[in-house]
């Protein structure tokens, strides 16, 4: 090191904890912490009012066990569920991208007037409360609201009889796909709102018709924008319980709320631990391939 | 018939015009170029070629067939950006084989063309590089590479060469007309750089405001401008402005208000009386202690007020007894001396009369 270099590298050292410090304090004491007692808790044995029997029983002896893990691998219920959670996740990714990629488009493309506008537009439904934007669609799918009468008249006129809208799959899902859009425009914007407008004047010059172009240029170019928008709608959607409780029906149950009710009805903490920790590793290493899928495929041209 | 026919092209946004009835013909294999200053209508003019932009008026054909109803992706013109405009997630090998993907060439043909239009523009090894991976030179050899590799009958560059440095530049003008020739493929170059224009082009259309001021070859250009614009924007000049007084055949004798009595040599008759300009160019001009005999005419005295050196030649501020003020250049062609005349040395001016060109508009 050189002579004298050593001051003015201490202070940044020091300005870097100042800064960083809180934020990494808070993260170790509310997330880290309860993290490792969720995994600490997941070995151990229920109590018998909830809870955690004590670590040593009377005997003396530590009441460590796999149980929890082993039900979870043993039963097939659990999987089915985990299984139709991450369908449903996909599912919803999947309609957020169709919807949201052209909805993205349409205010980059659009008159840098309009264009704040349009995404005040797209987050303002943040300003009133999750849930009851939930209760709103209870009303609006129930059976007396004119979508449900429209759709039975179109039913009936087929000779089909009455299908319920609310507390079905489809209830699930299309209030699924209304809350997570947003997390999926945004950062599809941000992208696309970036992209040179000379390429696609290449492209159509180089010979590309309108469909050509956007596969070829514009879709490639808009990857991290959507890996970015699937993990923000995948893996909220893959761990949530609200939705599913309000508006679904007896087979909705999704891995969200199997963990609720291990929690807050049947009082099993190891067993709500495991399945937490199943669905964080299962969230977390979807991230991870899509992360590696995506330096793979655009990655190294898109940095520049 | 000519290859391309731009035909009373006008173009309008809201009350700026900026394109203004244009016409001119690009034969099959020309190096023509667009140039005039920035706002002047000629990249206006290039977009609408490649069919980016439509004429409010007037017509353009390619081989006769007009092109009004084709959009971008279906004429067979090419574009260089000025930009470059290359593929950031594709490969070199990737940009330069996108058109020939979109013409629908066979697979396996793909290859040997990319190839050989790599090898064309001088950019072989680099064949799996990204553009971020690349130079300035290197992208627009990609650049150029790609619009060529389906040979196109017309190629597009707009100011293609601004980004580059000025030494690479130069390169790249040496190696745009080698390439060209080569090719064989008519060139439309746009730039407002005056000497690119003079150094690359086989004729040059002068555009100003919309309109084109003169067309012609380099040399005619330069050395016979039409208009007050065009002696004014290509190359230094001095412009006197002056009226005819007498006239014997093509010999005029021309008023120079600051100036003095002026002979010139005009191509065309000019009216007794008119208001005329001469364009005289520095290095027309004859600078000396003492005028030789054989300049008798267009003779005057000044004072040096400035000289700046510029290596090869060193240009001249003269400023004469009425108070004009005229720039001459000589070339340093003695060794070791950078300079001829001090400044406040009283110097002779001199030039012939065919020296200075009579401009009537």
């Amino acid at each position: 090191m050189r002579p004298g270099a050593g001051a003015p590298a201490r202070e940044a050292q020091r300005n870097r904890w100042l800064v960083g410090g809180p934020p990494v304090a808070y993260l170790l004491v509310f997330f880290a912490a309860p993290a490792l007692i969720m995994v600490l808790a997941s070995f151990r044995i229920p109590g018998e009012f909830g809870g955690l029997a004590p670590l040593f029983d009377p005997a003396g002896e530590v009441n460590l066990t796999l149980e929890a893990y082993t039900r979870f691998f043993t039963d097939p219920v659990y999987a089915e569920v985990f299984l139709k959670s991450v369908l449903y996740a996909l599912v919803t990714t999947l309609a957020c991208l169709a919807l949201g990629y052209p909805l993205a488009a349409l205010i980059a493309r659009s008159g840098k007037r309009h264009r704040d506008l349009l995404l005040l537009l797209v987050i303002l439904p943040f300003w009133s409360n999750f849930l009851i934007r939930i209760y709103a669609w209870m009303i609006l799918l129930g059976p007396q609201a004119a979508l449900a009468r429209t759709v039975n008249a179109i039913a009936a006129s087929f000779g089909a009889g009455p299908v319920p809208l609310l507390f079905s799959p489809f209830a699930v899902l299309v209030c699924l796909v209304y809350v997570h859009l947003p997390f999926m425009v945004l950062p599809l914007y941000a992208n696309l709102e970036k992209h040179d407008p000379a390429l696609l004047d290449a492209a159509r010059d180089l010979g590309a018709g309108g469909w050509q172009r956007f596969w070829r240029v514009t879709f490639p170019l808009s990857l991290p924008g959507v890996y970015a928008g699937a993990a923000l709608v995948f893996i909220p959607a893959l761990g949530i319980f609200a939705i599913p409780d309000i508006l679904g029906g007896p087979d909705d149950t999704l891995i969200g709320n199997l963990i609720k009710q291990q929690f807050l009805e049947t009082r099993d903490w190891p067993f709500g631990s495991v399945l937490s920790i199943v669905l964080t590793v299962a969230a977390l290493a979807l991230a991870a391939l899509a992360a590696w899928v995506g330096r793979r495929g655009v990655g190294r041209g898109v940095r520049a | 018939m000519a290859l391309l026919q731009v035909r009373n092209v006008s173009r309008r946004f809201g009350d700026f015009v900026a394109v203004d009835n244009v016409s001119f013909n690009v034969e099959a294999g020309e190096f023509f170029t667009l140039l005039g200053p920035s706002g002047c209508g000629k990249t206006t003019l290039l977009r609408m070629i490649a069919g980016f932009d439509a004429p409010d008026g007037g017509s353009i054909l390619l081989d006769g067939v007009d092109l009004a109803d084709q959009p971008p992706e279906r004429r067979p013109v090419r574009t260089v950006f000025q930009s470059y405009a290359l593929f950031p997630h594709m490969t070199v090998t990737g940009n330069v084989a996108f058109p020939l993907q979109m013409s629908g060439t066979a697979s396996a043909d793909i290859p040997a063309k990319v190839r050989a239009a790599l090898e064309g523009v001088r950019l072989t090894g680099f064949e799996q590089r990204y553009p971020h991976e690349l130079s300035g030179g290197q992208k627009q050899r990609v650049a150029i590479a790609r619009a060529l590799v389906t040979h196109p009958p017309l190629l597009l560059l707009d100011e293609p060469l601004a980004a580059l440095d000025a030494k690479l530049r130069e390169e790249m003008q040496v190696e745009l007309i080698e390439l060209q020739k080569d090719v064989g493929i008519a060139f439309i170059y746009v730039t407002h750089d005056q000497s690119e224009a003079l150094a690359l082009s086989s004729r040059i259309a002068v555009m100003n405001r919309g309109h084109i001021e003169q067309i012609g070859d380099p040399a005619s250009i330069y050395s016979a401008p039409e208009t007050r614009f065009v002696a004014d924007f290509i190359g230094t000049c001095n412009l006197l402005e002056g009226h005819a007084r007498a006239t014997e055949g093509n010999d005029l004798t021309v008023d120079i208000p600051d100036l003095g009595e002026v002979r010139a040599a005009s191509r065309a008759p000019v009216v007794e009386g008119s208001n005329i300009a001469i364009a005289l160019r520095p290095e027309k001009i004859h600078v000396s202690r003492s005028v030789p005999p054989s300049l008798q005419r267009n003779r005057f005295t000044g004072t040096v007020t400035s000289n700046l050196y510029m290596g090869d030649v060193t240009v001249y501020l003269v400023t004469t007894e009425r108070g004009r003020q005229i720039e001459a250049l000589l070339a340093n062609s003695e060794p070791g001396r950078s300079k001829m005349f001090d400044v406040g040395e009283r110097v002779e001016l001199a030039w012939p009369v065919d020296a200075g060109h009579v401009i009537t508009r």
